[in-house]
């Protein structure tokens, strides 16, 4: 007995000691941004069902191109290249920039914008975590600024185009910009009335640049209601996997909340100032690209602020800023320059909303003394 | 500012078990089934108790056995006077045969000094000294008893209990904590089942010494036999109250038990009793009871010992300084089911592992766990943080986790404390819950040490910079002090010089006058000298005539001649020697001198008259009556 004693005790002496919590959750970053990327589906395949196979092109060649990017940024780093590739952040990365391409945009857009974002906005910051900008959002607003009309070619609803296109003629007019039968974008664009189909938001602006009113405006082809075709109703499946997200608490309920309810507040404001010209709140919210930013691109947690109270200011900000971007603003959505000045607001705003700690400001007064 | 709720606002909402909450928290798997479902176990007496002379939170008390003493069960070993030191106990009865630093039951595993009994299975007991009617009893005659008994704080910090008990403030909440919310542990639940009554008398004991408007006893609702039995207990005493706590980790930390019963928070800079409350531990009061009750000091507590690593999981009676691997053999540990051997003394969440299977029980040893391969996961590899804030949600007290992590890592420890580092209770939750498995805990307590370190040698620094300081400026002071002096006097002096020119003859005539008198008087002095050198003389002459050995030829004339003179001083000198020679055999150096003195004072005094060569015959003369004197002195 004492023999084995000693031995016992010998092979505790070799146990490596740790710190603790010796106890952990079993669910690391990679499993976080994989729940991200299965959130986005619903969106995706409504988004495929009304514009076409664009979309799905778009977000397999992103992530490819997100991986290689990674990878290679890593190796000339000299980093561990499989230890970072596996928690699946660039892979979310070159998603969410695609799912805000237009679905036909030409390869080297998406394949310049995912390099953009991986290897200047994440990992010449430092790689995950350190970056002050939303990856994704960064690349976007550069392509919008260097190639304006490749980024602003959207496709008509399925329903409204003179002609539809496979999958076959999808690949062919993403890499050489021409289908199997020599149609090029353009033409694919026409809706079946013969004009040039733009998104509800583009539309309306357009449309109050011709002196009509917003009712004007939308009581055209594209809308239904007050929404776009479709726009809608991809807007509502990023809406369930966003939901989704927060019931599984990936994200917090403060970003999506009042980032909306920043949106609404300030268009409900515009729409009273004069209904004319300032579509109302629910016009904002079902087109473009509101929702999405809410749940999926404004609340990427290295970017955004990270106190709760914090976290209310940046989304109400973003959402404010949205509206004024597009109303008073002339690119098409403004989602994207929300959210990056809003990220550079972030130290500030997190050094300003720290929680009270326990026992601090407290006040001691209802202790009776006897 | 928040305010808190008042006595009656909290008496009301307990009434309707409506309780408050604490930010955060998480929920893992309890796992307490694996030990609860049997009653405690007595464990055999180990053959070796290694006892740690400090196993609490403040001062070691001081050795009062030595290697070879024979101890009985109950017999201190050591003993202060210092309100921090707590005495430990012989946990049975032995041989004392080795005193020496041992590794001890502590996250850093540092040597503690122990003291090794080799049992002889006896068990003897010392005698105890019951006190039964402690009603009757002053309240420091209980303290000092439940000092003496060596209890402190059972639930993990260890706090002396005596010291905690002797507080003199009014209290409105006394609560008796037996939440225990860390998975696994079930060590406080065991004995809620099975010793209900004696924890009822100890909390009577603590009601007594405190007199609190309310006791309040909280255990967490997945306790529910437990709960029914303390109800049982303490239903007679009208102001207990127990109450059923929501489980949530960290709900049985002090501080957070406090806030989810009464709204308040403990200052950051102060102790629950700023806020009404004291808070003891289920086992605290089963050990008080025991020591006033029965007079028996801390020997043994329940130890849950549990993990799939073990056959048979169960809480036992373990005597403190029973080593761990004793412990873990009587619950059938395999080595096989682990891939390393890994021990960890407390819970998951907050305990450590050990460095060692000697390691002992101290009292403040709750749990042991051991692991299977599989049970806890391993953490891998720390991953970069993504900012994502859970561990922001789940922190109980309300910090940024992210970034104290972050200041803590780049070692920015003013902005890590300006996020209030030391208000982190190091419950774990945030690492638990951080999907880049961070080791945020182990960072904290890091970067706490640092700073600690560092505010220690700042302090250093700032006492010899102010004793530099000092230093120089006393230097300064000094050389300006002198400089003002010698100002001062340089402006006298010109003041002086500055003043009108007849003052100034006048002192140039007074100066002249003086020097004038000074002259004079040096020609009196001297011609007074010439005449004494002449009574001298005739003094020294008067001498020799009494000596018996004088030579007739000096007296002939007082005329001072060369030749005579120098036949004088010869003479004399011989005359001297001759007289030491007579005198005694113990001469002191003292007469010696004199005698000298006195030669001296003659050759001074016909100095003025006498030539060179006369002095240095007398010279001559003097030093060999010196010599001869020495001589004497160091022969005797």
């Amino acid at each position: 007995m004492p023999k084995q004693k000693r031995q016992l005790n010998k092979k505790i002496m070799t146990a490596k000691s740790s710190s603790s919590p010796h106890h952990h959750i079993q669910r690391g970053t990679g499993a976080v941004m994989r729940i991200v990327m299965f959130a986005c589906i619903p969106g995706i395949a409504l988004q495929t069902f009304f514009f076409g196979y664009g979309i799905l092109i778009q977000v397999l060649l992103a992530m490819a191109t997100a991986v290689i990017a990674e990878a290679t940024i890593l190796e000339l780093r000299k980093k561990p290249v499989e230890h970072a590739l596996k928690d699946c952040s660039a892979l979310v990365a070159g998603l969410l920039l695609a799912i805000c391409l237009p679905p036909l945009a030409p390869w080297w857009i998406v394949v310049i914008g995912t390099c953009f974002a991986v290897v200047i906005v994440k990992q010449l910051y430092g790689g995950l975590g350190y970056n002050l900008f939303n990856p994704a959002m960064a690349a976007y607003v550069m392509l919008l600024i260097s190639f304006p009309v490749q980024m602003t070619s959207w496709l008509p609803p399925a329903v409204l185009a003179e002609q539809t296109i496979g999958l076959k003629d999808t690949v062919y007019i993403i890499l050489t910009g021409y289908t199997s039968n020599g149609y090029n974008l353009d033409q694919l664009r026409v809706a079946a009335d013969g004009l040039t189909m733009a998104t509800p938001l583009d539309h309306v602006k357009t449309a109050l640049t011709q002196n009509l009113t917003v009712e004007e405006a939308i009581n055209s082809e594209i809308f239904r209601g007050s929404s776009g075709i479709g726009w809608s109703l991809v807007a509502l499946g990023y809406l369930i996997g966003g939901l989704a997200l927060l019931k599984l608490k990936i994200i917090n309920w403060h970003i999506p909340l009042s980032m909306i309810m920043g949106a609404v507040l300030c268009a409900s404001l515009l729409y009273l100032i004069d209904n004319s010209i300032y579509p109302g709140p629910w016009f904002h919210i079902v087109n473009g690209s509101l929702i999405v930013g809410a749940f999926f691109i404004a609340t990427d947690p290295v970017s955004a602020s990270t106190t709760n109270n914090g976290r209310l200011i940046f989304g109400f900000a973003i959402g404010m800023w949205t509206i004024i971007i597009r109303t008073f603003g002339n690119y098409p959505d403004a989602i994207a320059f929300s959210v990056i000045l809003m990220n550079m607001a972030v130290p500030l705003i997190d050094y300003y909303t720290r929680p009270r700690t326990y026992g601090h400001k407290v006040k001691a007064k209802s202790i009776s003394k006897e | 500012m928040s305010v808190f709720a008042d006595f009656d606002t909290i008496m009301e909402r307990l009434a309707s078990q409506r309780l408050w909450d604490f930010p955060g928290g998480v929920r893992p798997e309890g796992q307490k089934a694996l030990s609860n479902k049997h009653a405690i176990e007595t464990m055999p007496i180990p053959q070796k108790l290694f006892i740690p002379l400090k196993q609490h939170i403040g001062v070691d008390a001081d050795l009062v056995v030595k290697v070879g003493d024979y101890v009985k069960r109950g017999q201190a070993l050591t003993e202060s006077h210092n309100p921090f030191a707590l005495p430990v106990h012989a946990s049975s009865s032995g041989t004392i045969i080795e005193i020496a630093p041992k590794a001890s039951s502590h996250p850093s595993g540092i040597e503690e000094l122990t003291v090794v009994i080799e049992t002889d299975g006896k068990d003897d007991t010392v005698q105890y000294h019951p006190i039964s009617d402690y009603l009757n009893q002053p309240h420091s005659a209980l303290i000092e008893a439940i000092c003496k008994a060596g209890i402190s704080g059972m639930g993990g910090a260890g706090f002396p209990t005596h010291v905690k008990s002797s507080n003199v403030k009014p209290i409105e909440f006394l609560i008796i904590n037996g939440v225990e919310c860390e998975p696994y542990i079930s060590a406080d639940d065991r004995l809620m089942r099975e010793h209900a009554w004696q924890i009822r008398q100890g909390i009577d004991i603590l009601a007594h010494l405190l007199s609190p408007k309310q006791v309040l006893i909280a255990v967490e609702d997945n306790k529910p036999e437990a709960l029914k039995t303390i109800s049982i207990a303490c239903q007679q005493q009208t102001n207990y109250q127990v109450i059923s706590i929501p489980t949530k980790y960290p709900a049985g930390g002090e501080k957070q038990l406090i806030q989810v019963l009464t709204s308040r928070e403990v200052p950051s800079d102060g102790l629950p009793i700023d806020v009404g409350c004291l808070m003891y531990n289920v086992g605290t009061c089963y050990a008080i009871s025991d020591a006033i009750i029965e007079g028996k000091p801390l020997t043994e507590r329940v130890v849950t010992v549990t993990g799939k690593a073990l056959s048979q999981p169960k809480n036992i009676w373990a005597r403190i300084g029973t080593p761990v691997a004793d412990c873990i053999s009587a619950a059938g540990y395999d080595r096989d089911r682990q891939v390393n051997p890994n021990i960890i003394m407390g819970g998951p969440m907050m305990g450590f592992t050990l460095r060692s299977g000697q390691c002992p029980i101290i009292k403040t040893t709750n749990c042991l766990l051991a692991p299977a391969a599989k049970e806890l996961p391993t953490i891998e590899q720390e991953k970069p943080c993504i900012r994502c804030s859970a561990c922001a949600d789940a922190c109980p007290v309300s910090l940024l986790p992210q970034q104290l992590f972050w200041y803590s890592k780049s070692k920015d420890y003013d902005v890590a404390e300006e996020y209030n580092l030391f208000d982190c209770i190091e419950c774990g939750a945030c690492a638990y819950v951080c999907p880049s498995e961070i080791p945020l805990v182990h960072y904290y307590r890091m970067a706490k040490a640092d700073i600690r370190q560092q505010q220690l040698d700042k302090e250093k620094s700032e006492k010899a910079r102010i004793r530099f300081e000092s230093r120089k400026a006393r230097l300064l002071a000094e050389k300006k002090a002198r400089e003002e002096k010698h100002r001062q006097a340089a402006a006298a002096r010109k003041n002086a010089m500055k003043s009108d020119g007849s003052n100034a003859k006048d002192k140039i005539a007074a100066a002249l006058a003086r020097a004038k008198a000074k002259k004079a008087q040096q020609a009196t002095i001297d011609k007074s000298a010439n005449d004494k050198s002449g009574n001298d003389q005739l003094a020294s002459n008067q001498s020799v005539t009494n000596n018996p050995e004088q030579t007739p030829a000096n007296t002939k004339e007082n005329t001072p001649d060369k030749n005579e003179k120098i036949a004088a001083a010869i003479a004399r000198a011989k005359a001297k020697k001759a007289q030491q020679k007579m005198s005694s055999d113990i001469p002191l150096e003292k007469s010696a001198e004199s005698n000298e003195q006195v030669t001296d004072n003659n050759n001074n005094q016909s100095g003025n008259a006498l030539s060179k060569k006369e002095k240095i015959a007398a010279a001559v003369a003097r030093a060999k009556a010196k010599k001869a004197a020495q001589q004497k002195n160091n022969d005797s």
